[in-house]
């Protein structure tokens, strides 16, 4: 299936491999913001008059579709924040840093980005707890045995992505979740990864505790979800004081009102959340299971044709998924991502946030394709011939 | 100077910059720089005596416009007097933003004016020399 007259940018002649870093837009996501600030650019939840309410109940649709496409129970379970960054932020400073004491240990591994492992170590320094890396295997993924291995009494919580932004490997998460259940540990997933790119349902995974972006997704910038279980988010007692989240007389009167709108102080992103419905019924359109099949095919396809070219190390190649990382012999990873550049095609060179692994591995900086479904073989058989090149270093010097 | 003997000068210094290494001598003042835009890190080491730059070391990975612009910078700048060094720097920084600037004192490090306009290069030609400024400027 084509998809690609779904996106205008697509006509430019641009090669997108950044998937990983934000998706491209579907037309249909633009225009649906368009028609918010055009056609009803009034506050949600505020007014009594047709174009707000048309505002509240564009929003509470999206939340009904977040809801679905994730398949929690309830849409009081879906929050909406500004980002994968503050949806993790808000279940670590608003629920962990309240429920954690001294010695409680929190398990992450060495592939996760920055914005678990920056809170965590924040509340290692406040709290005392301990951040413990599970050991991975030594193409990196994820070690299930290991994670079993590091289990004691004061385990309380895991906190990995789904799918990580390096190496591109999908952790089960429904039996990560079933083993830390029996043990009494919280889960927390990241899945800015894996949302989109793969079928999500946190009723039958049972996790605690799932944050994603909607940039990541086809949706435009600005929004993300928490998702958390009813009754944990009710511990959220207080994040931001402000409109929606309580009412108040006095001090001593703060009402705080009820799931979802208490975690949502302040005027919401409202043209991002009305966005990011079209992203869903668009990816819903496409399918899931079509979207894994085919980004799992691509990367195979890039794999073969790159195992011909005697310059490149690639340190993924057998793990499925969208991402590949890869290095061209003798030339910075920074340098091969300009000289692409210099051939329209777009890819990310650097540690991608992951200080930990890359200090880690000999691997230190390197360059990442990540694919999407609208990405083709002839995109990548692009990508193959300009790096087939005895002077990359020499051309990424104009 | 032609586009070929330019890259060429690039490419050398690139591959083998001059003084790479730390000395972790206390004679030495050090400082860390970063891009913040891109993943270029050095940790730079200079000499002082007597008002004269006497050594600059450095270490780090970046990219080759970076780290051969550091080179080329290290070369020129040992040497000088501190006020000579921090000429040349505010020279070299009003090139690559398009002001007026005195050539002369410049040479080779000329090389770097169109590059730096490339939106993808434009911070590296910069980062290890304000490393150096930095450093001579609290010193
Ligand atoms: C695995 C992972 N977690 C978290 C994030 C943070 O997402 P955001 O920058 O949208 O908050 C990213 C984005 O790069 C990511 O790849």
């Amino acid at each position: 299936m084509d998809y690609r007259n779904d996106f205008k940018f697509l006509k430019q002649g641009i090669i997108y491999f950044d998937n990983a870093a934000t998706t491209l837009k579907p037309d249909k996501v633009i225009e649906k913001m368009d028609d918010y600030y055009y056609n009803y650019p009034s506050n949600a939840h505020r007014g009594d008059y047709n174009i707000s309410i048309k505002a509240s109940t564009e929003f509470e649709n999206t939340r009904s579709l977040v809801k679905k496409f994730i398949n929690a129970k309830k849409t009081e379970e879906i929050i909406f924040t500004s980002g994968a960054t503050d949806s993790i932020n808000m279940a670590i400073y608003g629920y962990f840093l309240n429920n954690l004491k001294k010695d409680d240990e929190v398990l992450i591994t060495k592939s996760e980005h920055a914005s678990i492992v920056i809170p965590w170590f924040d509340l290692e320094n406040k709290l005392g707890i301990k951040v413990r890396y599970i050991d991975l295997n030594d193409d990196y993924t994820f070690n299930i045995e290991n994670f079993k291995t590091m289990i004691n009494p004061n385990t309380k919580v895991i906190s990995i992505a789904e799918i990580t932004n390096v190496i591109g490997d999908k952790r089960d998460i429904k039996e990560i979740t079933k083993i830390a259940h029996e043990n009494n540990i919280k889960v927390l997933v990241d899945a800015s990864q894996s949302i989109g790119h793969v079928k999500i349902d946190v009723t039958d995974t049972d996790v605690d505790f799932l944050a994603f972006s909607a940039h990541k997704m086809l949706g435009p910038t600005g929004v993300g979800v928490l998702y958390g279980k009813e009754e944990l988010l009710n511990e959220i007692s207080y994040r931001k004081g402000g409109g929606t989240s309580i009412s108040f007389e006095n001090p001593s009167e703060i009402i705080y009102k009820d799931l979802p709108y208490k975690l949502e102080a302040g005027t919401q992103n409202i043209a991002g959340v009305i966005g990011l419905s079209e992203a869903i019924k668009f990816l819903n359109e496409v399918g899931l299971d079509y979207i894994e099949d085919y980004t799992n095919n691509l990367k195979e396809y890039l794999v073969s044709k790159l195992e011909n070219n005697k310059n490149i190390t690639m340190y993924n190649p057998d793990v499925e998924g969208s991402i590949l990382i890869f290095n061209v012999k003798n030339v910075f990873a920074q340098d091969t991502a300009i000289y692409l550049n210099n051939h329209n095609i777009c890819v990310r060179a650097g540690d991608h946030c992951d200080k930990k692994l890359h200090d880690e591995t000999n691997m230190k900086n390197t360059v990442r394709i990540s694919l999407y479904f609208y990405n083709t073989k002839e995109e990548i058989d692009k990508l193959v011939d300009a790096l087939n090149n005895d002077n990359i270093l020499e051309e990424s010097i104009l | 100077m032609n586009e070929d003997l330019k890259r060429e000068l690039i490419i050398e210094n690139y591959n083998n910059p001059v003084n790479k290494g730390l000395t972790n001598d206390k004679d030495y003042i050090s400082i860390e720089k970063s891009n913040p835009s891109c993943i270029d890190h050095f940790k730079i080491e200079i000499k002082l005596k007597d008002n004269i730059v006497e050594d600059i070391r450095f270490d780090g990975e970046a990219c080759a416009i970076s780290t051969s612009a550091l080179s080329i910078s290290i070369s020129k700048l040992i040497g000088k007097t501190k006020e000579e060094a921090l000429n040349i720097i505010d020279n070299y920084n009003k090139m690559i933003l398009n002001e007026e600037y005195d050539s002369k004192v410049l040479e080779e490090l000329e090389i770097y004016k169109d590059i730096s306009k490339q939106p993808a290069r434009a911070k590296c030609a910069t980062i290890g020399i304000n490393g150096i400024k930095d450093l001579l400027e609290k010193n």
